[in-house]
């Protein structure tokens, strides 16, 4: 009976540990794959269309830098960094200016129909680009800024504030009321102890919200498409699939490109996720 | 969120007297104005366009000049009676329904696994997070090498271990096509909605699981009759994010196959965007986008309604 039990025990946990590993591998073999290809030279990566016998899943050659080096020197990779740097920090700082003052608002100043309005501006995130990208296409060319990086500054705060405002709203709740009211009891106005000591403590969720305004606008595909058309003016999400798809023998470059934009943004991902779902699912779950 | 153990606020106190009121202590003025500047931009930069999208649709609003003339249900009429209109609706409808119930599959067993306690359980956690921190376009082009109709990884191994002799043509057959795309979704999709329903289902309180258990409840009992209903909300969550990201996406099919082959793939995002930014007929782009709005606005009153549940409730 004990030995049927540590059997049946020891079946249980071989099942989740091969789930595990299963769900793990899903995951992560494409990125298994970009890496593999960005070190590949290119007689490994193609030789398989006419060599039988070629095992694509290791280095058959020694691996090779050339695609970073390529990247580097002959396209215009670096600029897309630096326009999606300049882009997310700009839209950063805006929503932060925004959604910082909004969040407050409504975690303490605006009861029951700021709760009401919250709720509002949270579904407005659930508007999608698809929807907007057409109007926004003649907004854009209105106002002048077909292919310029300010289409892109201008249009991203669209999604960054409300998302951010929600959050925010969420973060600025679970600080006790009782600290700034103590400030106010001894003797500063609202808006100083705002400044003085509910901003401070709430470092961290400012943290958070500039990481997803940032993350938000790299993940952007479909505005950039509709706005930029020429390659110095990318962003990264976009040139990478793009512009970088000259010759079609490219795969190297590409998948080297994309490792070393995705890998970063991806380890920092992990830090702020329990907060991006507790935004998220506010009400669903009772903490 | 809780101070840390000994942390103290220290603001010295100020004399009360030396300040007068001013406009800014109202608290109902104070929180208009803090609220402005944000709702005034989501107006203006999402109100607008929004009801310019609608108008859009009656017009024959074209890309190059800035010319709106009212054109009525024309669009809507000509799309109507147009196959490949019909057959993208289909589409956008088979790649939602199918990566979600997918997605909610894996999820949910992803979930089950990650809760238990094991070795590795945060390297597992975080290397599942990958796809979905990824910029999409970007493991879209990863999918596209993968899926490359003659280097493809998938072929090869399919051949090697002696499964499949043939060579699948990923992304020149329609329906194989269709399958990839829904594979890239059901992959970019169910790692967060395996983390939103792990923050689900640790805020089960620990009491109820173990009296369902201590009950005697068999795991198919505990399974229908206490953690799923117990996890309705959040699993509604989970598939409300799945169902407008996936229906509205434009990347994936964009760039995997364009629509093709022979414009079978298309979804209603990247057919809008061939109609109205490449082929410069906004009037029509606008009109076809729009056939999204109706699923948007369920979406919508259901999270209403949780977001009531739970104010009522909590």
């Amino acid at each position: 009976m004990r030995a049927r039990r540590r059997l049946v025990h020891a079946v249980k946990r071989a099942a989740l540990y091969v789930a595990a590993l299963a769900f793990t591998v899903l995951a992560v073999f494409p990125f298994y794959w970009m890496t593999i290809t960005a070190f590949k030279e290119d007689n490994d990566l193609y030789i398989g269309a006419t060599v039988r016998t070629h095992i694509p899943w290791i280095f058959n050659e020694p691996p090779t830098l050339e695609h970073f080096q390529y990247l580097l020197r002959e396209t215009a990779y670096l600029a897309w960094v630096r326009n999606t740097v300049v882009v997310g920090a700009a839209v950063v700082v805006i929503t932060l200016l925004l959604a910082v003052p909004a969040g407050y608002a409504l975690a303490r100043l605006t009861g029951r129909w700021g709760e009401r309005l919250g709720i509002g501006i949270f579904l407005t995130y659930l508007i999608p680009p698809t929807l907007l990208f057409i109007p926004f296409s003649r907004v854009i060319a209105v106002l002048g800024l077909q292919n310029s990086l300010w289409a892109l500054i201008v249009v991203y705060p669209t999604f960054t504030i409300p998302f951010c405002t929600w959050l925010l709203m969420g973060f600025f709740r679970s600080i006790p009321r009782d600290i700034e009211e103590q400030a106010m009891i001894d003797g500063y106005s609202r808006l100083s102890a705002v400044r003085l000591v509910v901003l401070p403590l709430a470092v961290s969720g400012l943290l958070t919200a500039a990481f997803f305004s940032f993350t938000l606008v790299m993940q952007d595909f479909v505005y950039a498409l509709t706005f930029i058309s020429s390659v110095g003016k990318m962003t990264v999400s976009l040139g990478i699939p793009v512009a970088l798809f000259r010759d079609v023998f490219n795969w190297g470059a590409m998948m080297a490109a994309a490792l070393i934009t995705s890998v970063p943004i991806a380890i920092v991902y992990n830090l702020f996720i329990d907060r991006f779902i507790a935004g998220l699912t506010a009400g669903a779950v009772k903490g | 969120m809780a101070l840390p153990d000994g942390a103290q606020v220290v603001v010295p106190p100020r004399a009360p007297a030396l300040r007068r009121a001013t406009l800014a202590d109202r608290e109902d003025v104070l929180g208009r104005l803090l609220l402005a500047p944000a709702f005034l931009y989501v107006i203006l930069l999402v109100g607008i366009p929004f009801v310019l999208a609608i108008m859009l649709s009656f017009s024959g609003a074209r890309s190059g000049t800035l010319s709106f003339d009212w054109v009525g249900a024309r669009h809507f009429r000509t799309i109507i009676s147009d196959a490949q209109f019909l057959l993208t609706l289909r589409n956008t409808l088979i790649f939602t329904v199918a990566s979600q119930v997918l997605v909610m599959i894996l999820a949910t067993t992803a979930a089950n696994v990650l809760e238990v306690a094991f070795f590795g359980k945060r390297a597992v956690r975080m290397l599942l997070l990958l796809p979905w921190a990824v910029p999409v376009s970007l493991a879209t082009m990863a999918s596209a090498w993968i899926f490359d109709s003659t280097f493809s990884v998938i072929n090869w191994t399919l051949r090697a271990l002696g499964l499949f002799q043939g060579w699948i043509y990923w992304l020149g057959d329609p329906e194989v096509a269709m399958l990839a795309i829904i594979i890239i979704h059901v992959w970019r999709m169910f790692p967060f909605a395996t983390v939103i329903l792990l923050a689900g289902m640790t805020a089960i309180p620990l009491e109820i699981r173990e009296a369902s258990v201590i009950d005697g409840a068999s795991f198919w009992r505990r399974l229908f009759h206490v953690n799923l209903p117990l996890l309705l909300p959040v699993v509604t969550v989970a598939v409300l994010f799945g169902v407008v990201f996936t229906s509205t996406d434009l990347s994936v099919v964009y760039l995997l196959t364009r629509g093709g082959p022979y414009n079978s793939t298309h979804v209603l995002s990247s057919l809008a965007f061939q109609r109205g930014i490449l082929g410069g007929d906004l009037g029509q782009g606008a009109a076809i986008a729009l056939f999204l709005l109706p699923v948007l606005v369920v979406v919508a009153i259901i999270m209403l309604r949780l977001a009531r549940r739970t104010e009522v409730g909590g």
